[in-house]
């Protein structure tokens, strides 16, 4: 009897140690670029354009970039995404095209992001002559979040109970009916959580946007969406590996931006929900 | 107002047959309970009042459910027309996840949208009073249903049901998850309904059925063994399997 309780002891022992594990890098990750990072946000970083040779000057052009980009991503993933995600939860029948779709969409989510700037490089930019543009790195990063927004919309539509669908037939709601007032309200906390996702994954990644839309160096703002554009991861690698004799706090100030715009989007994701949840609980 | 009459009604879920040779009336202004074992059929036949086996895949039906001189398990039949007409509270209440008020207006925000805001709060206020909680909760129209007791939230089902406006109530074990008083409260409820509609309630308990209604039918693997009025299948039931199920000696 002690004995099953000592090596309980040890065993919750090291769950507890391998759950700190997971807190840790993230801590650090935080912790080293604010530290580093910190010192080179100012006003001027935040608003200007890059000065001599990104050395200098500020990131504004890559922050709107950035903000650009993942809004287009998300104009365009959300609702294919959203409306695949409805199809495969409440129409599909178990039959074999919706096997190879549901087989698409997990294959689609495994692809290397760096595959995906290739495929935007070919559809996009050659072949339809959207060119390097905010036009081709937004489709490209749309089709990547595609699968995390209908896997997370999914989950979330099919959490919602099968007796609310009952209910609400029964009451002589068609099952559009069903869908718009019952099913996709109460899922809504859960299709944010996956666009968010989405948002971030979109912000941080820098392959896809790489042959898309990245612009090295760029002094002016984009005016259409089919100009080039700057982007904070892009222009992170750049001034990271690419020019020669940037200052440490400058590269850190970036990274902090970029991580600081992805946190925020997940705080507001996270604001959002709590206030549905409380709203809503079954 | 509508009654039900059922004629040689079959069916299958795949190969299992669950419905045998069913021959019914079931009168309007009344209260029919279903009984029988688990596993007998008898929410497998209300749910084919309202068509809710459609839901279940593999299913056929054959036979005639006629209500209003249609029979209602042709394919072209209209649901949403015949569920507006054909009810059903079903065995754990559920309201949705919104307030009180907006439960009892579903049905009208489905099938009259744009109702004006002056009928539909009639529409509200009646469909509380027929299932008495207009007094109790009157003042907290704009809570949440999900806060009600369950006793509570079985008559806001009722009563999200009744805006409906429907002829017949289906109820499937509707007082099973209820303690004794709340029970027979919600049976109290059903006597006064019954003058408006046509009671169908399937339920595992004797008593209920004994207690509540006009017309019994006993299902036993399928099949509805008897059929007839309450007092006859309690104190003279003519088959053996009836009365053997309703002494208690299986089931």
């Amino acid at each position: 009897m002690r004995n099953t309780q000592r090596s309980q002891k040890i065993a919750f022992f090291l769950m507890f140690l391998a759950t700190l594990l997971i807190v840790l890098p993230v801590g650090l990750i935080v912790v080293i670029i604010i530290q580093k990072g910190l010192p080179a946000i100012n006003w001027q970083f935040l608003t200007d354009i890059p000065r001599q040779g990104m050395r200098a000057g500020g990131i504004f052009p890559a922050i709107i970039g950035t903000f650009y980009l993942v809004f287009g991503a998300i104009f365009f993933a959300l609702p294919i995404g959203l409306l695949a995600a409805v199809y495969l939860s409440e129409y599909a029948k178990d039959n074999l095209l919706n096997r190879v779709i549901k087989l698409a969409i997990v294959n689609l989510s495994g692809v290397p992001s760096v595959v995906y700037g290739l495929f935007g490089l070919a559809l996009f930019v050659v072949f339809l002559k959207f060119g390097a543009s905010i036009l081709s790195g937004s489709l490209t990063l749309g089709i990547m979040i595609l699968p995390i927004i209908i896997t997370t919309s999914r989950e979330a539509l099919e959490s919602v109970p099968q007796s609310f669908r009952e209910v609400s037939l029964s009451l002589g709601a068609s099952k559009w009916q069903t869908i718009r007032h019952i099913v996709l309200p109460n899922a809504i906390p859960g299709i944010l959580t996956g666009t968010i996702l989405g948002l971030g994954r979109a912000a941080g990644e820098t392959a896809p946007i790489l042959f898309t839309v990245a612009a090295f160096y760029l002094p002016q703002l984009p005016k259409s969406i089919f100009d080039q554009a700057m982007a904070l991861p892009y222009h992170l690698y750049v001034i990271s590996t690419q020019v020669p004799n940037v200052d440490e706090k400058v590269r850190y100030g970036t990274a902090l931006v970029l991580l600081f715009l992805v946190l925020m989007m997940n705080l507001v994701a996270i604001i959002i929900r709590t206030n549905f949840r409380k709203k809503k609980k079954w | 107002m509508a009654d039900i009459k059922v004629n040689n009604l079959n069916l299958w879920y795949g190969d299992f047959q669950a419905l045998i040779n069913v021959h019914a009336h079931f009168a309007q202004k009344q209260i029919t309970a279903m009984i029988g074992p688990s596993g007998c059929g008898k929410s497998t036949l209300l749910r084919v009042f309202n068509r809710m086996n459609d839901l279940i895949e593999g299913v056929r039906v054959s036979g005639e459910v006629i209500i209003d001189a249609e029979n209602i398990i042709l394919p072209k039949v209209d649901l949403v027309n015949l569920r507006k007409k054909v009810g059903m509270v079903f065995q754990r209440p559920n309201p949705f996840p919104l307030s009180i008020y907006e439960n009892i207006a579903f049905g009208q925000k489905v099938h009259a949208e744009g109702l004006n805001k002056t009928k539909l709060d009639e529409i509200v206020e009646d469909s509380l009073h027929s299932v008495l909680l207009w007094d109790e909760l009157k003042d907290k129209l704009n809570k949440s249903a999900l806060s009600l007791s369950l006793e509570q939230k079985q008559r806001l089902c009722i009563a999200r049901l009744i805006a409906v406006k429907p002829e017949v109530l289906l109820m499937d074990e509707p007082c099973s998850t209820l303690d004794p008083q709340a029970t027979s409260r919600i049976e109290e409820l059903m006597r006064e309904l019954k003058h408006n509609y046509t009671i169908i309630i399937v339920t595992h308990n004797m008593q209920q059925a004994a207690r509540v209604s006009d017309d019994t039918g006993f299902m036993l693997l399928g099949e509805l063994v008897e059929f007839g009025k309450t007092q006859d299948i309690f104190t003279s039931p003519k088959d053996k399997r009836t009365e053997d199920y309703i002494t208690g000696r299986y089931g």
